[in-house]
């Protein structure tokens, strides 16, 4: 889809802020987003995924038994740099919304970029979960977000 | 005192009799006076929303997080597939195939239905369009929207989708759909004022057996609904989540 996408295929070894690790293929291929939809998921305090709707399941290549319970950093593209994440956490710890350009990887090594907003979900004054929403972002977005991670890695 | 009923005013004018309808039988189900009031204006019910005027109030999504979360209302149900979604609409002489092809400055009709003008401008974000660089103009009703698509004075108009397609076949054949929300998960949802929370449970039941019945059927058909099915408080925090991260 993006007109700088190559179609290569590389093996990489993403590591994860709980000091775990996988190694994963990675193809340079955009997959464009859904017009009109929401990509919408809930996890727990820790990450791990709760809930995901239909278009999530679709985006991401995963089937839906097995995103949940998975930790939302399964999309994590090794293109994103960690401080991006970093960030997001802090900010939601901190009961506040996030907002950020995120470049998701898709279970067959492919991606797609979303403009995504995380709130914590707020019970009796403790905060349960997470909910993350995702939306299209534009062209010239995600181009400022493509040269900004590019120094952060 | 009778109680108060009100309904969000984004409905189909087709549909005003049939609110009448629900609230004659409301009070028979309920055993007590109603008064129901309706309104053009979203801004004007909500500032009497807010003054603690209702206790019942069918809401859009967007109010119904402030009736939850500021005003201590409980939603009971949804209406049964009938989720809220978004229309965004050209002339269909036009140029214009999809919302990347808007232009800043581009001149947008909308009514002041918050939910989906809120939407709606979420899905002009992936063309960089924004309330700084378009001009919205806002009207009393989706007809008279799309009465300024067709005569060319609008690029583009926003619609509550269920009202976009009560709009005559002749109206709809001379505009374009650019884009439509699938969001599915954002609908409206009917409540109860804190007056009102002992018999929440009540109240409930019978909206939800509306439908088993001939005459609760009957009073459906009027309003356009197929049916109510219970919405839980964790139902309701979450599509209230949900539109909290749309909220920018």
């Amino acid at each position: 889809m993006s007109e700088h996408d190559t179609n290569d295929v590389r093996d990489v070894v993403i590591k994860y802020n709980d000091g775990t690790s996988r190694t994963t293929t990675v193809v340079d291929r955009e997959v464009p987003y859904p017009e009109g939809k929401l990509i919408v998921s809930r996890t727990d305090t820790k990450g791990n995924i709760t809930h995901a709707n239909q278009a999530f399941v679709e985006m991401s290549g995963y089937m839906h038994e097995e995103l949940i319970g998975q930790n939302h950093y399964i999309l994590r593209h090794p293109d994103m740099p960690a401080v991006a994440f970093s960030g997001l956490w802090e900010t939601i710890q901190s009961g506040k919304k996030w907002h950020g350009y995120v470049k998701n990887l898709r279970k067959d090594g492919a991606y797609y970029w979303v403009k995504a907003t995380v709130i914590p979900n707020i019970r009796k004054g403790v905060v349960v979960g997470y909910t993350s929403v995702r939306r299209k972002p534009s062209r010239s977005k995600i181009s400022e977000s493509e040269a900004l991670y590019k120094t952060l890695l | 005192m009778p109680l108060n009923l009100t309904v969000s005013p984004d409905f189909a004018p087709s549909h005003i009799s049939g609110w009448f309808i629900f609230n004659t039988w409301m009070q028979r189900q309920l055993g007590e006076g109603i008064h129901l009031e309706l309104y053009d204006s979203f801004d004007a019910q909500r500032e009497d929303i807010k003054a603690g005027k209702y206790d019942l109030v069918y809401a859009n999504p967007f109010d119904a997080s402030m009736l939850v979360r500021d005003l201590g209302f409980k939603a009971l149900v949804r209406p049964l597939a009938k989720a809220d979604e978004t229309i965004i609409a050209t002339n269909a002489d036009s140029s214009i195939r999809s919302v990347e092809d808007l232009d800043p400055g581009c001149q947008l009709y909308t009514t002041d239905d918050p939910d989906v003008n809120r939407i709606a401008m979420i899905m002009l974000e992936a063309a960089d369009l924004d309330e700084s660089n378009t001009q919205s103009h806002t009207v009393d009703s989706y007809v008279i929207v799309a009465r300024n698509i067709l005569k060319g004075s609008a690029d583009a108009g926003f619609f509550l989708k269920d009202a976009y397609d009560e709009l005559s076949d002749l109206i709809r054949s001379q505009m374009r759909v650019l884009i439509t929300s699938e969001i599915s998960v954002v609908h409206h949802t009917f409540l109860v004022g804190p007056k009102l929370q002992e018999r929440a449970e009540e109240i409930q039941k019978f909206l939800i057996a509306m439908s088993n019945d001939a005459k609760g059927k009957s009073v459906l058909d009027s309003m356009g609904l197929q049916g109510f099915e219970e919405m839980t408080e964790e139902e309701t925090e979450f599509m209230i989540d949900l539109i909290d991260t749309l909220i920018d």
